[in-house]
């Protein structure tokens, strides 16, 4: 049996997961990491992306947007703004805002304008990517 | 004696307004119900919430930061949950209260973002400076919604043009208790903060550093705090809304008893009076 570590992601209005996993992928806004059990303590920022939960026999993804995770040795927490299954995901939503947030970044604007256009752009594109590989 | 016919209809009048009273309380009941439920699904997310910036605030209490510092010069900003509908009892004058009442909250030195529109009318009145207005959002609060209120916040804090950040809601403590609140943001003390023995053992890191991490996490958790007030302060406003309507058609059923009695009296008294007048006649006559 492989070193299993408690994995709970938590949003303001559910526990939305909470299980014993062996890995974890996500991206965070340094890069991407990936968690095994025994990781050093760490407390970082989330990037729009997809968490990828690695179960002893079964993988599943999730789409987050904004937050933060604490990883301690036995148990990591997920804070997550906004996060959701493949299937709570319109693909179709998705598309249509990642093309509005292109068309905002191409016509420029002040920095936030700029800054949150980017976000919305990093999350439709986080959420197409997810609904693309549940196909 | 009123006649007949009077306490008739006051009695029917009575008894509509006891059904209405009545339907009202099985409906706030029922969304007492559903609010309660919303309460306790967001509260998991709060608790992981306070202790992570808890933890981080012990580790690094020094730290210089912008939404550490204290303003106590410059105007203090309150975000005002009421709500949008009367017939809830004292809810809405309880909460416009825990300003009126505090002379470190008098009109000249407060800007108030309302969440309510019952509110809004009093505090108006009161002559407080309404800078912006969220009443749709207390309804159904949203967690986008609190997200949107603490963004309009934070950047005039960050501009300079607020130096402190209140939240004023009523607490939920149970179906019948409920306390209106005042509840300090920003700037987060320190020195209030307790931490657990077991957070003070681990040697966290912070990543990028511990300032960015405060710049993101304190945001979110000033969303979440005012998240929280909101499904509070909705859940205390159906309790009270129950209690008030309870109370209501109880006083309700009294009226109607005691009118009914009045009418017997009455009917008893006109019957008397008919029988006297037949026999008088019939002995005139006779």
């Amino acid at each position: 049996m492989a070193d299993l570590f408690t994995l709970e992601i938590i949003s303001p209005e559910r526990i939305f997961y909470k299980g014993e996993v062996k890995f974890l992928e996500m991206t965070t806004s340094e890069g991407e990491i990936g968690v095994y059990k025994n990781h050093i303590p760490m407390t970082n920022i989330l990037a729009p992306g997809i968490v990828t939960i690695h179960e002893e026999n079964e993988v599943k993804e999730a789409a987050v947007h904004s937050g933060f995770v604490v990883i301690l040795q036995d148990s990591v927490k997920i804070m997550a703004e906004v996060v959701e299954w493949p299937d709570e995901i319109d693909e179709a939503r998705a598309r249509e805002a990642k093309i509005r947030a292109e068309r905002r970044l191409a016509e420029g604007g002040d920095a936030i304008d700029i800054d949150r256009a980017e976000l919305a752009l990093k999350r439709s594109i986080a959420r197409i990517r997810l609904s693309e590989h549940r196909k | 004696m009123a006649s007949m016919r009077d306490i008739q209809r006051r009695k029917v009048s009575v008894q509509s307004t006891g059904q209405i009273t009545k339907a009202m309380k099985l409906v706030s009941t029922v969304k007492l119900q559903k609010a309660r439920q919303r309460v306790e699904n967001t509260k998991p997310y709060f608790n992981e919430m306070y202790a992570a910036v808890t933890s981080i605030l012990a580790r690094s209490g020094n730290v210089q930061h912008k939404y550490l510092k204290s303003y106590e010069d410059k105007k203090k900003a309150v975000i005002v949950i009421s709500s949008n509908r009367g017939l809830a009892g004292g809810y809405n004058s309880n909460i416009v209260k825990l300003l009126t009442n505090n002379p470190e909250f008098s009109k000249d030195k407060v800007v108030v973002y309302n969440v309510g529109r019952k509110g809004r009318d009093t505090l108006v009145r009161k002559g407080y400076e309404i800078r912006e207005d969220f009443s749709d959002a207390v309804e159904n609060p949203l967690f986008t919604d609190a997200m949107q209120i603490s963004a309009t916040v934070l950047k005039a804090f960050e501009s300079g043009e607020i130096g402190e950040i209140y939240v004023a809601y009523t607490e939920f403590k149970n179906t019948v208790s409920h306390v209106p609140t005042l509840k300090k943001l920003l700037p987060v003390e320190a020195s209030d903060v307790e931490i657990k023995d077991e957070q003070k053992n681990i040697l966290m890191n912070y990543e990028p550093g511990e300032e960015e991490v405060l710049d993101v996490i304190i945001p979110k958790y000033i969303s979440s705090l005012i998240f929280g007030g909101l499904t509070e302060a909705v859940a205390s406003e159906n309790g009270a809304r129950m209690v008030a309507m309870d109370s209501a058609t109880t006083n309700a059923d009294e009226m109607i008893s005691s009118l009914s009695l009045l009418y017997n009296r009455a009917r008893q008294a006109s019957i008397t009076q008919e029988l006297t007048e037949i026999i008088a006649g019939a002995e005139a006559i006779g």
